[in-house]
């Protein structure tokens, strides 16, 4: 019996050793930039945020490695070497993705992580980041814990999309703007995890800010994730006194309540803000409701979808001849966090006069203003690691010649208008009445 | 509390229920006759949601009336009810029966996961639509409020299929004959009872309820991956509630569950959350066995 | 050889001495899968003790999620050594234990595996939802001290590994005393029959109880190290119940036959796990569904099987090699 166990042991574990061997000296040999890419390729996120931000990577990685992308990014590859993204799925849990993104780091060598959809998986995998002196540049999740809470002092951690609070503040700032006299009240209804509560929160304290004589309900709403069934919570909606309801759904659950509440005409009754609600209105065409505001976290995706910038016509140009749709916001929020590492890898090169070390291309990144899709972008916020940009909002509109949703009446917030100062913290700014706003 | 109130609850807790019950009914009927909890359920929903959300889309690709739709939910649930029926009852289940009851849960787990990504593999990561029924149908208003008439058809849909069961299990023949293998199995057997093919039966109906529950639903929700997932821990809760196996226990536990939810919802939003869970704790540390338990015989 | 020195025994230390061996020539990432497989092996003794008695739990995940989520509120709290971590780990979910067995005792059977289930289904309600619990991003777990001492950044997982390992060897050496004293041994027979136990004067219910505890305490020493090696715990990847589910996978994988085996079940369902999801990130489920179900099918009594289906086949050989001699002999 001794033997049999430590034997077979033994031996998977040669087996294991063996094929590590292996691919560590494949790795070598080759010259490429080896990238991991995590995003939902399975569960209910796969459709709404992994796949498109997938359809983005393999357009932005193609056009990088080939030179194809306008100047300043029209060398090819990261600093010269060609780019291999090894995309894999975001399913499964922050703890799941620890042992992932350790995988992808010890055992197939990747030089850079660039990704993220879920707060949670950032949440989670940050600290790691650090311990495993990983570049790593995480590119749609919003929640402000990574560099407020669990990660005061980053260096490997960078991220390149605005907090969830810029989203929120931006929001309550188009509405005060915009419907001064119309709103009586607000309410909301949210998924009942960290996205949905952080959310309504941020909105909350925002409006409390901005519209002090406006009231926010008492009875919000947070139905359960993919729970997909809505009809009790449309009730109380309807029934509320309040006339502005704020959701930050995505995905699947958005379009099954869009489905519902517009059987049951809780559009007509109602003033609506989605957050997040640009994921599906290209899916959904006309059955999307039109006069809602809808936010895309920066300026991507519908915002820009006219936008003439050079690098912006040719990711649009490019994605609706790949994939036959027009990109929405993850597809662009993607590819930007692979611009903002073609944009370090090459400054690192060029000041280091040889292919960098990830050291060099960090302090490149650190703080740097580089060009994305319309115009240019700031590392502005925690140390130089967190992005700023504008945020955008607008009216949903169909357009008939186009045959798809497009928006009026937009606003462009600058990113100090939405952002709070260098060294304040969200919750604080917030609750502080958002002083120091440059609007 | 005004009465308007009490009315909408009412309303949307018998939709709600109605929800519960189509969802959890083929889980506990399958569990009661060959006592495996059968987690391939979930998959059988999704199955159901994605063959009706596809089909409803060709045929409005068609340009054939949507009133076609209710045809091809039924269609769909009793193509996938014998399709997948037969192939997990005979292509699995039927090796196990002999094995200790906990192999068959985890093989029907294993099944799970793989049909999961055949959805995925058949239909990809696009989710699909086919609200036609639901707008076909139009909306009525009560008490004030607008409720769409697809929902409240849920609530006919739920007392024909629980009162289908009742009779068939209670005035028929087949019922019969199913109360005998359920009370022992061996002995129906040795009377001369086909046990195998009223496993092979029961595992079809089974199989189509779940479907069903997945295709009725699929005009409401967003036909997308994971919606199996989800699906079977609620009918799981149901089923716990009303008692492992029960028929009438689902839909005692459904209604129940659907009720307080609503009022919860309408009431104290922020204990919604709570309520099924709440509800399944007091269950089980006050009657275990659910609120309608089947009597066991101890075998000695 | 002694009762409590034997085979098993020495099997054990020798896979413990050859772990610590290991130990300096592994990469990190399959330092990682090790200290994983350790973690979920742990779980799958305790589900093993259970299985002797012909119960299985569907819902371990409740106690393996207890001992992770004690580790990070005890952190939460200041407390931040392994050695404690691993003692309040244990104790919340053997309390845990403690309590739920009045009521679990009673069942068995189905009915058993599935009020399990129900139990862990609540808990991840409870954490999913509650936002002082972390909700659904959880709480990261920081690097732990052991016994005061922080290693250097370099030898924190290898000493992570070596307690790991020796958390898990005495957990199976524990385990594997306990089944062959005759409290464990009695329990076996509840499995063929419970009244006849009871006419011989034992309580099968108190018995089931002690099992049920001894589970619930091995589970807890899982998640503690999974919450430790991991440094992140949330209720999808520790409480929701396909990780009940894997736990069973793994049991059934390696068989009930040794408590050694259950640590080689756990190491190939990391590697499946590792290579399906590395090599088909689409289709991993598939893959793993597929290879559970072949398990059942045809390995219905675990890999551990494969070892005694080997010995049974050497030893009719022997026996037909015997009896060709004799017959030889006769002829001569």
């Amino acid at each position: 019996m001794t033997s049999a166990i430590s034997t077979s042991t033994v031996r998977l574990v040669g087996v294991a050793v063996a094929g590590a061997l292996a691919l560590s000296a494949g790795a070598a040999l080759a010259q490429t930039v080896k990238i991991g890419t995590p995003t939902f390729l399975t569960g209910a996120a796969a459709p709404a945020f992994g796949i498109p931000a997938k359809n983005g990577v393999e357009l932005i990685v193609r056009g990088i490695n080939n030179g194809e992308l306008p100047a300043p990014y029209n060398t090819k590859g990261f600093a010269g070497r060609q780019v291999e993204a090894l995309i894999y799925d975001e399913a499964g849990g922050g703890t799941k993705q620890v042992t992932e993104m350790r995988n992808k780091v010890q055992k197939d060598n990747v030089d850079a992580i660039i990704g993220i959809i879920s707060s949670g998986t950032c949440a989670a995998t940050t600290a790691l980041s650090e311990e495993l002196k990983v570049l790593t540049i995480q590119t749609v999740c919003g929640t402000t814990r990574v560099f407020e809470e669990l990660n005061k002092d980053p260096k490997y951690v960078f991220r390149t999309i605005n907090t969830a609070t810029a989203n929120n503040v931006s929001a309550a700032r188009y509405i005060a703007a915009k419907m001064k006299g119309k709103v009586k009240g607000i309410t909301g209804i949210n998924q009942n995890y960290a996205w949905g509560q952080d959310s309504w929160r941020d909105f909350r304290l925002a409006m409390a800010t901005l519209m002090p004589d406006v009231t926010a309900t008492k009875k919000p709403q947070f139905p359960k994730i993919f729970s997909g069934q809505y009809g009790t919570e449309i009730s109380a909606l309807s029934r509320a006194k309040e006339n502005l309801v704020h959701s930050s759904f995505w995905g699947g659950d958005l379009e099954a309540f869009i489905g519902q509440s517009s059987a049951r005409g809780l559009f007509k009754r109602k003033l609506f803000v989605l957050t997040v609600g640009e994921t599906v209105a290209y899916r959904l065409g006309k059955k999307f409701p039109q006069g809602i505001m809808v936010g895309t976290r920066g300026p991507y995706g519908m915002y820009v979808a006219n936008d003439p910038s050079p690098i912006n016509a040719w990711f649009q140009k490019e994605y609706r001849k790949a994939y036959g749709e027009p990109p929405s916001q993850p597809s662009y929020q993607y590819a930007q966090g692979y611009l903002a590492g073609k944009f370090a890898y090459d400054d690192a090169a060029k000041k280091a006069g040889k292919f960098p070390t990830t050291e060099q291309v960090i302090a490149s990144l650190t703080g740097a203003t580089f060009p994305s899709f319309v115009g240019n972008v700031t590392m502005g916020l925690s140390k130089g690691h967190q992005i700023v940009t504008d945020d955008r909002w607008g009216v949903t509109v169909w357009d008939d010649k186009k045959g798809e949703m497009v928006l009026e009446d937009v606003v462009i917030f600058p990113p100090g208008c939405v952002n709070p100062p260098n060294g304040v913290k969200s919750a604080d700014w917030l609750k502080g009445g958002m002083k120091g706003a440059k609007c | 509390m005004d009465f308007e109130l009490l009315l909408v609850i009412l309303v949307d807790g018998l939709v709600y229920s109605s929800y519960l019950f189509l969802v959890a009914v083929g889980l506990t009927v399958i569990f009661g006759v060959q006592k495996v909890l059968n987690v391939t359920h979930g998959a059988f929903y999704a199955f159901g949601a994605y063959l009706t959300a596809y089909l409803i889309g060709l045929w409005a690709k068609g340009g054939l009336p949507d009133a076609g739709g209710f045809f091809l939910i039924f269609i769909s649930a009793a193509i996938l009810g014998v399709v997948l029926g037969v192939i997990i009852e005979r292509g699995l289940l039927r090796f196990l029966y002999d094995r200790d009851e906990h192999i068959a849960v985890l093989a029907t787990f294993a099944a799970f996961l793989v049909l999961e990504d055949v959805i995925l593999l058949i239909w990809g990561t696009d989710p699909y639509l086919a609200f036609q029924p639901m707008s076909l149908l139009g909306s009525s208003e009560i008490a004030g409020l607008v409720f769409d008439n697809y929902s409240l058809t849920m609530i006919v849909l739920t007392f024909v299929v629980a009162f289908v069961l009742w009779y068939g299990l209670n005035r028929t023949q087949f019922g019969k004959i199913l109360l005998a293998v359920i009370f022992d199995r061996e002995v129906s057997m040795a009377m001369g009872i086909n046990v195998t093919k009223v496993f092979l039966i029961t595992f079809i109906i089974g199989t189509f309820l779940g479907a069903l529950g997945g295709a009725y639903h699929a005009p409401i929700i967003s036909v997308q991956p994971g919606i199996g997932v989800e699906v079977i821990v609620l009918a799981f809760a149901v089923v716990v509630i009303g008692g492992m196996g029960s028929i009438p226990g689902a839909l005692i536990g459904a209604i129940v569950v659907g009720i307080s939810r609503a009022a919860a919802v309408h009431l104290f939003p922020e204990v919604e959350l709570f309520v099924i869970y709440g509800i399944m704790a007091l269950v089980l540390i006050f009657r275990p066995e659910g609120l309608f338990a089947p009597i066991k015989a101890r075998k000695i | 050889m002694n009762r409590l020195f034997d085979k098993t025994f020495w099997g054990l230390t020798i896979g413990l001495v050859g772990l610590l061996a290991l130990n300096f020539f592994l990469e990190e990432w399959m330092r990682s899968i090790g200290l994983q497989s350790l973690s979920r092996g742990c779980v799958a003794i305790g589900l093993l003790i259970l299985w002797r008695t012909g119960l299985v739990s569907f819902g371990h995940a409740l106690f393996f999620g207890f001992g992770a989520y004690t580790v990070a509120m005890m952190q939460i709290l200041g407390v931040n050594d392994l050695f404690v971590l691993l003692i309040c780990g244990m104790a919340t979910a053997g309390f845990l234990a403690f309590f739920l067995g009045f009521l679990l005792r009673k069942y068995r059977a189905i009915f058993f595996a599935l009020l399990n289930m129900a139990f862990s289904m609540i808990l991840y309600g409870v954490l999913a939802k509650a936002e002082w619990l972390g909700s659904t991003d959880g709480f990261g777990v920081k690097q732990v001290s052991f016994i005061g001492m922080t290693p250097a950044d370099d030898m924190y997982r290898p000493l992570l590994f070596v307690c790991a390992a020796f958390f898990a060897y005495i957990s199976a050496v524990g385990a594997h005393w306990y089944l062959k004293s005759t409290l464990g041994m009695m329990t076996m027979a509840v499995r063929e029959n419970e009244i006849r136990v009871e006419y011989l004067g034992y309580s099968a219910e108190k018995a089931i109880h002690v099992k049920y505890v001894l589970s619930g305490l091995l589970a807890g020493v899982g998640g503690v190290i999974m919450a430790v090696t991991v440094g992140h715990v949330d209720p999808d990847s520790m409480v929701y119940w396909p990780v009940s589910g894997d736990f069973v996978f793994i049991t059934i994988l390696a068989g009930t036959g040794n408590v050694g085996a259950t640590f080689i079940g756990a190491l190939v369902y990391e590697l499946l796990r590792t290579y399906a999801f590395e090599f088909a990130p689409h289709l991993w489920q598939l893959i793993l569904g597929g290879s559970l179900l072949l398990i059942i099918m045809f390995l219905p009594d675990g890999l551990w099987s494969i070892r005694s289906e080997l010995r049974n086949r050497r030893e009719l050989r022997q026996a037909k090699r015997d009896s060709d001699n004799r017959a030889a002999e006769v002829r001569r």
